[in-house]
């Protein structure tokens, strides 16, 4: 029942989507990261930012108080009122719940991990099963975990099939796919998942570098390999498929380097929460305390800033 | 109708309207210009026997910034009499001791020059960028380390010269007469003096007539680091007084670094004499990309090598050779990234293309646009504001151009690229050396066997693979054909200023 795909599938696919240099994304990248924001657009960097994160705390010791608290800290972040809430809070779907009734009436969103993550290694109806649970209970989106065990052995329609299915599984809620970039290793590997994911999903789906549960998270380098494809992809097709780095984007200054690759890729277009979010814990209290000194002039103590229990 | 129209595309599913990014002010960078005080004077005196000396011509000629037509200082204007001091003064340095000095003496000096240039690099970055006009990320990242880098790498030969010829002795030339573009002044002053004052050789060096002002601030460093009087000796002005360099009797070799132009004038004039000579002149360089190139990461070495200073840049890819199958689509991904090239300011920390050095170089480039306007190549340039003073020029590529057109044959040196196709690796390097230069050209496939092939059958003096404009002070580099001879860098460079005994 599990097929490989035929001998020279992924240079088919490569023949077909075009490959990566490694070395040339690295120099495109450290383009980025010397720009410099100052003043007023380093504001606007900084605000749109805290509206593109993602909230996150996935702990096998979570409980409803910490999420609880996570939810207050996502709603109003600051208690500067021009400081806009967070895109969603991300946690297990047993939280699913408990995340949606401090959530209900407020714009920020409840994502929910599925699909045995983060290592996807369970049988795929108990994957598809996850999902529908988290979506009965209320996620507004999801955030998969591809297959990497069938990506490295060469069943690449087996990868496709079961995101098209969970796709099927998300009903209305939003599908984030993530291709857990460093077991893929190559940028070559990272492009091909892109469309092998990018091929089933729907307007306003994203893909996601990573789970932030190993050793290397999103990069300016994988993000930029990624942002790539998509652009390639919407220009090819005219569907806008959102990106979301996760995992190791832990200073405001990063941020803003990240901003700065969606903003010379793929446009004013991606510069928005539904099109863009990023997937950290402690990268929101920086931005704050970044915000916090462009109004004041200067740099205020970790304690002025409430803790949301994500980092601990 | 003709039968021979073209192929219809089979007809695509409709679409609503063709998909398209949007590159706008949703998030506008602010201005971020550099604030390092350049440290200039009102007026530069030439730098004669270890001393800022008063020209004997009593002239004086003004340097202005080209990214907003002001007056930066006036530069003194050598005459003839001034070349000649210049000369007696090396000559007198170098038979005093300069060339019996053990080399790690001189691998002193030379260090002190390194570390006092990296000392004063962001002054000397923001003076760079002032006087010619390239942006300051260029002049910070890459012209003012790398010149530092060049006299770190020959200040390590300066000691161990017994090696740099196998089975050979090596001793120095004498009195060296160089002449150096306006493109990097600061570099291109490395590349000359770091390997002649290495192998133990004088100097006397003419900087281009519209950037001198870094070569003088480097002559204070030269003060600063005890360089005995007369080593090195600086004289400015334009074509006449390079010419008074280059012709003068006690120099017994001349290296110059500029047009082809004006380099058969040198050596027209140079015939019949003994002196040796170098010359690094102009290129047209082909960056030739393949079906099976990563695309994106071609696109970016095109625009690097284009684009890097302004198209400054004698071994400028100018020449884009595109493999038919890919054309459309690397055309495509070409225009989408200049829409974010950022001209402007060079002073500002997120220009990447700066000023054109000069109005007459803006006049040149202007004129060769026109030409491939009028001869029917379809020119493309990204909506972008320009500054209202100052020499700009926005980054412009020619699609369908051939291999006749005047801007596939002459050097524009502007931020003007020329896409031509072709079919097959023969007609690839056929196209790719079928001009009168041969500097450098880029490879880009993802086959290492037709990179080995095409880095032999190019006429280049480099050929980079799936990269472009990549330097070193241990690479040499230098052309083939109308695009000179000898090299500077590395063990060849260093031998090109010595003599084998």
């Amino acid at each position: 029942m599990v097929a490989h795909s035929p001998p020279g599938a992924f240079r088919r696919l490569l023949d077909e989507i075009g490959t990566v240099d490694a070395v040339g994304i690295e120099e495109r990248v450290a383009k980025f990261a010397t720009r410099s924001i100052k003043k007023a657009s380093k504001v606007k960097g900084l605000t749109t930012a805290v509206s593109m994160v993602d909230m996150t705390s996935l702990e096998g010791k979570d409980t409803p108080g910490k999420i609880a608290s996570l939810c207050q800290k996502a709603v109003r972040p600051s208690e500067d009122p021009a400081v806009p809430p967070v895109a969603a809070v991300c946690v297990y779907s047993a939280m699913v719940r408990c995340a949606k009734r401090h959530l209900a009436d407020t714009a920020v969103k409840v994502a929910s991990v599925a699909t045995a993550f983060p290592a996807g290694q369970t049988a795929f109806k108990t994957r598809l099963a996850e999902v529908r649970s988290a979506v009965a209970d209320g996620a507004d989106e999801i955030d998969m975990v591809i297959n990497r065990g069938a990506f490295l052995s060469g069943r690449y329609a087996e990868v496709q099939d079961e995101i098209a299915a969970v796709v099927a599984a998300c009903g209305d809620a939003a599908l984030k796919v993530i291709l857990e970039v460093s077991e893929l290793e190559t940028c070559d590997s990272i492009r091909a998942a892109s469309f092998l994911a990018m091929r089933v999903l729907r307007e306003g789906d994203f893909i996601k570098t990573s789970t932030g549960k190993t050793s290397l998270n999103a990069t300016l380098g994988n993000n930029q390999v990624m942002i790539e494809a998509i652009r390639d992809y919407y220009l090819d097709t005219g569907i806008a498929i959102g990106m979301k780095p996760a995992g190791g984007i832990r200073s405001a200054k990063q941020a803003l380097h990240y901003l700065v690759a969606v903003k010379e890729t793929l446009g004013d277009a991606w510069l928005n929460h539904g099109r863009y979010r990023f997937g950290a814990s402690s990268l929101l209290n920086d931005l704050l305390r970044q915000l916090e000194k462009e109004r004041t002039g200067a740099y205020q103590a970790p304690y002025y800033f409430s803790e949301a229990a994500e980092s601990y | 109708m003709s039968t021979l129209a073209p192929e219809k595309k089979k007809p695509a599913p409709p679409r609503r309207s063709a998909p398209e990014l949007i590159f706008g002010d949703l998030w506008e960078f602010d201005p971020a210009p550099e604030t390092a005080d350049p440290k200039l004077k009102a007026r530069y005196e030439l730098f004669i026997d270890g001393a800022f000396t008063a020209p004997r011509t009593g002239k004086y000629f003004d340097s202005i910034n080209p990214a907003n037509e002001q007056k930066l200082a006036e530069i003194a204007l050598a005459g003839a009499a001034d070349v000649d001091a210049a000369y007696r003064a090396a000559q007198r340095a170098f038979d005093s001791g300069w060339r019996t000095m053990p080399g790690r003496e001189r691998a002193k000096y030379l260090y002190r020059i390194a570390r006092l240039l990296q000392d004063r690099a962001r002054e000397f970055a923001v003076a760079e960028t002032m006087d010619g006009g390239k942006p300051i990320k260029e002049s910070r990242d890459f012209d003012v380390p790398m010149a530092a880098a060049h006299f770190f790498y020959h200040a390590g030969w300066a000691d161990k010269l017994d090696y740099v010829a196998p089975g050979r002795r090596v001793a120095p030339l004498g009195v060296v007469g160089q002449v150096i573009p306006w493109n990097f002044p600061l570099l291109m002053m490395a590349w000359k003096l770091a390997p002649a004052l290495a192998m133990g050789n004088c100097v006397v060096i003419k900087p281009a007539e519209t950037t001198s002002i870094t070569a003088l601030k480097l002559a204070e460093i030269f003060a600063d680091a005890g360089l005995p009087p007369g080593v090195v000796n600086i004289v400015t002005g334009a074509g006449e007084t390079g010419a008074a360099v280059m012709s003068h009797p006690t120099a017994v070799k001349v290296a110059f670094t500029g047009s082809t132009e004006v380099g058969k004038i040198i050596m027209r004039s140079l015939a019949g004499t003994d002196k040796k000579m170098t010359m690094e002149l102009g290129g047209k360089a082909a960056n030739i990309v393949f079906d099976d190139a990563p695309l994106d990461q071609a696109v970016e070495g095109i625009v690097n090598g284009i684009f890097f200073n302004q198209g400054h840049v004698c071994c400028a890819g100018s020449r884009l050779l595109v493999h038919e199958p890919v054309a459309d689509v690397v055309v495509a991904k070409l225009k989408t990234r200049i829409r974010v090239l950022r001209v402007g300011d060079p002073l500002d920390k997120n220009t990447d293309l700066g000023a054109i050095n000069s109005r007459a170089q803006l006049d040149r480039i202007r004129e060769l646009v026109d030409s491939g306007v009028r001869e029917g190549a379809e020119l493309f340039q990204p909506p972008c504001r320009l500054p209202a003073r100052g020499f700009y020029f926005r980054p412009t590529i020619f699609t369908g151009v051939t291999q006749s057109h005047r801007i596939a044959r002459e050097e524009i040196f502007g931020p003007v690229l020329s896409i031509l196709t072709f079919r097959t690796v023969d007609e690839a390097v056929e196209k790719a050396n079928n001009t009168a230069y041969g500097l450098s050209a880029g490879v880009w496939t993802d086959k290492g066997s037709r990179i080995l092939k095409m880095s032999t059958e190019l006429k280049a003096g480099v050929v980079w693979a799936n990269t472009f404009n990549k330097f070193d002070p241990a690479s040499p580099f230098g052309g083939y054909k109308e695009s000179g001879f000898g090299r500077e860098g590395g063990r060849q460079g260093l031998l090109d200023y010595a003599k084998l005994i």
